[in-house]
């Protein structure tokens, strides 16, 4: 129960001035500012759109069509980004590849972010040897260079997981085993985050207030330290959206990552060097996709940060 | 220091001992080296199980990692499948430097497989790291001098895109541009592939030219995340009460750079550096792959697709080395460019 202040108290007025913008407007206001996150925002959308109004066009089945007849043909009419080295249509490739793509940065964050918060907070909140053992193990983790684990576990999982059935659509079970694996390589960051915010949080009074009423460790790890330390957390999923997508696109360019016949953005560039003469439009248009998707979640994510900032002044131009 | 150094370097022993198990374990259940061997036709069983014997892939996988780790040679071993064990292992094991025989290129070992590959990876790593940082420092202090002008305004915005980019569409997009395109315009082009003519053989100037577009794609992107980091480091140190104060007692401008301001700006630009160091040493696989480049992230990706347990273990186990001697150079680094910092 909050104590009633005088209306006209400058406390009553400072507070109604304060709580006419609640903490999401503040941060749409800062994050306003920031005219590329802005851009990035609409061009991810556009590529969203690509990737899900484009389906109303060509069917996944007409993507995989292979016609060798009319391999590597250039851009056309009838081809408008061209075929690929089997005749696959290379437009319907990146609208389904696309999906793909997104949805492997989308889902590989959410394990990021589920596995470094909870490294980074049970670390964190409960300190002494559980802490140590934690922190040796994401140092052995960081020890160990991403893409070269990547390649090591994708090939390892590749073939055990069987294709699976979603949306209607068939995956070629690689897809799992890559946002497993892109999602079990690259939490160490995060956690290291997570974990200095919590050592700081926990000695916090609103976390001894909590203790005194016997409130249980799980709810205070989870409803009252987490909810203090999100912003980091949600600049760093951001972001790590565009890391998985990248990665992806790393371990399938070589390819260890998605099997084809399922495109994705990465598997389309596999092999494409060597065309890089002859047949251009295999890289290009998969290519700037990544690109365009990558540069707009950085955007996205640096204008974030500034707008979830608490040191950043509302309105100061 | 020194006890600091070897205390250091002890704690490493359980953490590399630790990686090798994890690794080894998920090389030895992720495919089978028999599979290719036989070429194209399919090994025979009787074949097969022969190979695994010589090889020693018949043994439970704890056996086979402890024969890696320290050698078979004071165990007898029952290689032509009778069941007596007559035979003395041969393998001295990592402990004692010896990483085993590549499964691939068959009567190699993996230390000269590596070998062979690494003086290529470090011709083309070494020059690309020093590029790197000086483009990366100039760039950043100068645009860190000049914040707000135009020039910064471009400078951060061109970083933030390289530092966006993929490696393998710099390397594709600049591969299709200067060596493609310039040709067809009829300008001197770039090679493409490879580390040199085979028909001029490997000289000087050829390995120099065949250089240029691998460490230009690594650059954009190393360049571009490394000035960010500079730039932000000299606007805040910049600040500081002790660069006034260096300005005051009449300081050149330049020493106030070099001396003071860059010393302190360097930590964590020490800290970049040191982690890419050890992944430098493995090889960009990415840019080795397009460039036809034959390092060693080539090397690993070539034997990886083929089961190599050996010669992959050996490559993780040196980045995994190098990465806990760079991390102590750079704790050491830490404490000469800064001396608040000191170890016990």
């Amino acid at each position: 129960m909050a104590i009633p202040i005088p209306e006209n108290h400058p406390a009553a007025i400072a507070r109604i001035e304060k709580t006419q913008l609640t903490f999401l407007q503040l941060v749409w206001l800062r994050f306003k500012r920031h005219k590329m996150a802005l851009a990035g925002i609409i061009s991810l959308i556009l590529l969203a759109f690509f990737a899900i109004v484009g389906t109303a066009f060509t069917t996944e089945a007409y993507s995989n069509v292979t016609d060798t007849s009319i391999r590597l043909m250039p851009p056309s009419q009838e081809h408008p980004f061209g075929t690929d080295t089997v005749g696959r249509d290379i437009l319907s490739r990146t609208i389904y590849g696309g999906q793909i793509s997104l949805m492997i940065g989308l889902v590989a964050m959410a394990v990021e972010v589920v596995v470094g918060v909870l490294i980074g907070a049970i670390a964190g909140y409960y300190g002494g040897i559980i802490d140590s053992l934690l922190m040796r193990f994401t140092e052995a983790m960081f020890n160990i260079p991403q893409i070269p684990l990547l390649l090591v576990l994708g090939k390892l999982l590749a073939d055990k997981v069987p294709p699976l059935n979603l949306f209607g659509r068939e995956f070629s079970g690689s897809v799992v085993v890559i946002i497993a694996v892109i999602g079990l390589t690259s939490w160490m960051g995060l956690a290291r985050i997570v974990r200095a915010n919590f050592l700081s949080l926990k000695e916090r009074e609103f976390v001894t207030a909590a203790l005194c009423i016997g409130t249980r460790n799980g709810p205070i790890i989870f409803g009252h330290i987490l909810p203090n330390t999100m912003a980091p957390i949600i600049v760093s999923a951001t972001l790590g959206v565009a890391n998985a997508i990248i990665n992806e696109a790393y371990v399938s360019f070589l390819g260890v990552g998605v099997m084809p016949p399922t495109a994705t953005w990465g598997n389309m560039l596999n092999g494409a060097y060597q065309y890089i003469e002859s047949a251009p439009w295999l890289w290009i248009f998969p290519g700037l996709l990544i690109v365009l998707t990558v540069l707009s979640i950085n955007f996205i994510g640096d204008g974030l940060r500034d707008a979830l900032d608490p040191h950043s002044l509302v309105g100061s131009e | 220091m020194g006890r600091y150094i070897v205390r250091r370097l002890l704690q490493a022993i359980p953490l590399l001992l630790i990686i090798s198990i994890a690794i080894f374990l998920l090389l030895q259940s992720s495919g089978d080296p028999l599979a290719t061997m036989g070429g194209r036709r399919t090994v025979r069983p009787e074949d097969r199980a022969r190979l695994a014997r010589q090889l020693g892939l018949d043994k439970p996988v704890y056996m086979q990692y402890f024969y890696w780790l320290a050698g078979n040679d004071w165990v007898k071993l029952d290689i032509n499948g009778d069941g007596i064990s007559e035979t003395t292992g041969t393998r001295k094991g990592v402990l004692r430097g010896d990483f085993g025989t590549s499964l691939v290129s068959r009567g190699k070992s993996a230390l000269s497989l590596i070998g062979e590959r690494l003086p290529n990876t470090l011709i083309l790593m070494i020059p690309a790291e020093i590029i790197m940082l000086f483009c990366a420092l100039s760039i950043g202090i100068y645009s860190a001098l000049r914040q707000y002008t135009w020039v910064d305004q471009v400078v951060t915005t061109g970083s933030f895109i390289g530092y966006s980019m993929p490696i393998f569409f710099i390397a594709l997009a600049s591969m299709y541009l200067f060596a493609v395109n310039f040709r067809k315009w009829g300008l001197p082009y770039l090679p493409t592939v490879g580390m040199f003519d085979p028909k001029v053989g490997k000289t000087f100037g050829q390995v120099m030219l065949h250089m240029v577009l691998p460490i230009f794609s690594m650059s954009v992107v190393s360049v571009s995340a490394y000035s960010r980091y500079v730039r932000s480091q000299m606007l805040e140190v910049n600040n500081q009460d002790y660069i006034r104060t260096a300005h005051a007692k009449g300081l050149t401008e330049r020493q106030v750079l070099i001396g003071h301001a860059l010393k302190n700006a360097a930590i964590p630009i020490v800290t970049l550096v040191g982690i890419e160091i050890p992944f430098l040493l493995g090889g960009a696989v990415v840019t080795e792959t397009i460039f036809g480049w034959p390092g060693m992230g080539r090397l690993f990706i070539d034997h990886l697709t083929r089961s190599d347990t050996p010669v992959v273990m050996g490559i993780l186990m040196l980045i995994s080395v190098a990465v806990v001697v760079c991390q102590l150079i750079t704790d050491i680094v830490y404490a000469w460019l800064d001396p608040r910092i000191r170890y016990s």
